[in-house]
């Protein structure tokens, strides 16, 4: 899906902002989409600013700006600049955990009173590889990604090693009552992860690509493309922010 | 999981940008760091409002009526409490690029700088000059004066406090600035401008002092410096209003660590031997309320939140106009800071007017946040004081102005019982007093020099 940059397509950044309970592996699902990459027990994010990861589509690329919460939604304590002009959300919620999906309902209606009317909003429902997939994965799933090797980490399940607890239908219709995007993933084994992103990429319109930042952002066409804003890193030394080493 | 630690390396009280600078920089430094406000919003007495938000604070309205239903959207206000703009060569810029924190804000340039001449029907405005070219052209001055500003600027570009050679025969060391005006000949029209608008100061207190020559010299290049890099004006703004700052350094300080609690009630500083031991605290806003001690060897705050440990050293008056056209005689800008130098207007204190607009996301289209603050001198009659500037407005839609603003400073400086405590914001018109403040704090509970080059370097990074 990331593929290196081919033919010159018209690029836009979008801001992509992460939301649900800790430990339901929203910085996982990240590693995945952005290193094709999985860690075992990974420790609560530290250090990172935003992460990025270019979207090819047909006819246009898509840079996410992927914004963490950084542990500051704990106590209650996430600051208005997080949800500010964010393009797309992701709120997790951890399928083997009932209380995830609460709060991530909870998440949904934060983002519809904070953030920008536009935002597209994708629910997903991780730690697949901890239920018995096949049965529940969905339309469209690719078989080989489904690796569905020594379940570790796992808390338990039934005897038939199925340790999901909200199933595919309940989460469904409450996203189809909200008009959200609907997946389940395996951050784990990488399944339907790269599938949210390319989702949420389509579904941003067109129009809201040709303002970087929002709506109050109306005649910037990049940043910098408005002669008063300033960047600030510009004439210090030239790693530009805005370059992207992946 | 989601529990407080029976200890932290820190404990800071209060959101401010000084107490989140200083709480981001020690999470980058690898301490544990727990950050606490007592309100549901970051920022503290520097935050940016809503209109919603500004009326109810001010009560200016009569109950039942929802005046600023007239103005849009609430949520497309963002009124900063305390005026402000940033240098842009100046520390806070430095801080901002050194840790990164860039990256979550966008910036602005402030269209111009002005400054008023004369008072009443004889005022005229003007853009302060920044280089020899621009002092050449200035209607601040007749034809003579501006050939000996323009010796002047020169001067201070080619100053070198080190090279005797530079000092034009003078005795930098210990010679008043007065002397060094008198040396070019300057008028005293021009001298308020250089000394107001450009060095900055807010009274005439440098000009007689013996040995302030250098630093004045030095707040001119800033000055100077800050309109060179962008080419307008000497300042920049963040979209969204300055309640971003804190809220950037916050978030620096959360993706290394720190840990943050809105909503939070101090119950008790606790303290053992005379020095600072823990708190015990509320949070509230959730079921159930979550009552929790904890402990650190230090806390950092602000004035608020130790009131028996900090004085009252001024007051400023502030008046926050909201206007439907630009400043007179700013060339129809989009933001702008005027000053009214105190001598223009009998006054020991100058008046500032700060303006920004819909140009940076504070407010809908059409509309003008207007600042109007300066130092207090009389005990009543606050509003007079205030006056000259608000004359500057023309038609006003709204005016938020309430009583006297008290600037605290700490009684002692922390090291007795490890509580630091900052300063208020002040009626200077940038930030650089904000800063010197936390670089000052940095020290004391640090021990070091906080060096802001390469913060984040070495220190192991996640992204990309």
């Amino acid at each position: 899906m990331a593929d290196s940059a081919g033919a010159p397509r018209p690029s836009s950044s979008v801001k992509l902002v992460l939301l649900g309970e800790a430990a339901v592996g929203k910085s996982s699902l990240v590693l995945r989409f952005v290193n094709n990459d999985f860690q075992e027990n990974k420790e609560p994010t530290i250090g990172a600013a935003f992460l990025t990861q270019k979207c090819n589509l047909p006819t246009r690329t898509i840079k996410f700006e992927i914004w963490d919460t950084a542990g500051q939604e704990r106590f209650a304590s996430l600051a208005p600049m997080y949800y500010r002009n964010a393009q797309a959300a992701l709120v997790v919620y951890d399928l083997t955990k009932p209380t995830s999906l609460i709060k991530a309902k909870h998440w949904v209606a934060e983002l519809q009173r904070q953030a920008s009317p536009g935002i597209v909003i994708a629910l997903v429902g991780n730690k697949l590889d901890l239920t018995n997939a096949s049965a529940a994965a969905g339309g469209n799933s690719e078989e080989e990604d489904e690796e569905s090797g020594g379940a570790a980490g796992g808390d338990g399940g039934d005897e038939s090693g199925d340790a999901r607890k909200i199933s595919t239908e309940e989460a469904k219709t409450y996203a189809e009552e909200e008009s959200l995007l609907f997946f389940e993933t395996s951050a784990k084994t990488g399944h339907n992860v790269s599938e949210v992103f390319t989702a949420i990429a389509n579904a941003i319109p067109e129009t809201s690509l040709k303002s970087t930042r929002g709506p109050g952002a109306s005649n910037a066409v990049s940043r910098g493309g408005d002669e008063q804003r300033v960047n600030l890193t510009g004439p210090r030394g030239d790693a530009a922010k805005d370059s992207c080493a992946c | 999981m989601e529990e407080i630690a029976p200890s932290y390396d820190v404990i800071v009280l209060g959101t401010g940008l000084t107490e989140c600078i200083l709480s981001g920089v020690l999470s980058v430094k690898g301490k544990k760091v727990l950050h606490i406000d007592r309100n549901d919003h970051y920022g503290g007495e520097a935050a940016s409002v809503n209109l919603e938000t500004l009326f109810k604070k001010y009560g200016n309205y009569q109950e039942g009526t929802k005046p600023w239903e007239a103005y849009g959207r609430p949520a497309d206000w963002n009124i900063d409490l305390v005026p402000k703009l940033l240098m842009s060569s100046g520390e806070l810029t430095n801080i901002l690029v050194s840790t990164d924190v860039t990256r979550y804000l966008e910036f602005k340039q402030v269209a111009g700088s002005y400054v008023q001449q004369g008072t009443g029907s004889k005022a005229t405005v003007a853009k302060v000059p920044s280089d020899a070219t621009e002092a050449l052209k200035s209607p601040l001055m007749g034809i003579f004066e501006k050939r000996r500003m323009k010796a002047f600027i020169e001067w201070v570009g080619t100053f070198d406090v080190k090279d005797v050679a530079s000092h034009k025969g003078m005795d930098m060391s210990n010679c008043t600035m007065k002397e060094v005006y008198e040396k070019f000949g300057l008028e005293p029209g021009t001298r308020d401008f250089i000394g107001h608008a450009m060095a900055l100061y807010l009274d005439d207190g440098y000009i007689d002092a013996p040995g302030k020559a250098p630093e004045t010299i030095d707040r001119i290049r800033l000055y100077g410096n800050s309109v060179a890099r962008y080419g307008k004006s000497p300042y920049i703004y963040p979209l969204y209003g300055l309640g971003e700052l804190p809220q950037g350094f916050a978030r620096l300080s959360a993706i290394y660590g720190g840990t943050y609690m809105l909503n939070a009630n101090i119950e008790e500083i606790k303290y053992e031997g005379g020095k600072f031991s823990g708190i015990k605290a509320t949070m509230t806003g959730v079921e159930p309320e979550m009552k929790f001690e904890t402990k650190a060897p230090m806390i950092l705050g602000d004035p608020s939140y130790f009131p028996d440990k900090a004085k009252v050293v001024g007051h400023v008056l502030r008046a926050i106009c909201v206007l439907k056209h630009p400043l007179a005689g700013t060339n129809d800008a989009d933001s702008c800071q005027l000053i009214i130098p105190q001598s223009q207007v009998g006054r020991k204190n100058d008046i500032y007017i700060a303006c920004v607009s819909s140009a940076h996301n504070v407010c809908p289209k059409g509309y003008y946040v207007a600042i109007v603050s300066t130092i207090a001198e009389t005990s009543a009659n606050h509003h007079l004081e205030l006056q000259p500037g608000i004359d500057r407005l023309g038609k006003t839609e709204e005016q938020f102005m309430g009583p006297p603003i008290p600037i605290y400073e700490p009684l002692e400086d922390g090291t007795k019982d490890n509580v630091f405590i900052s300063k208020s914001y002040d009626a200077t018109s940038h930030f650089e007093t904000t800063t010197d403040d936390v670089q000052d704090i940095y020290r004391r509970c640090a021990g070091e020099e906080l060096k802001v080059e390469g913060l984040r370097e070495g220190v192991q990074m996640t992204e990309e």
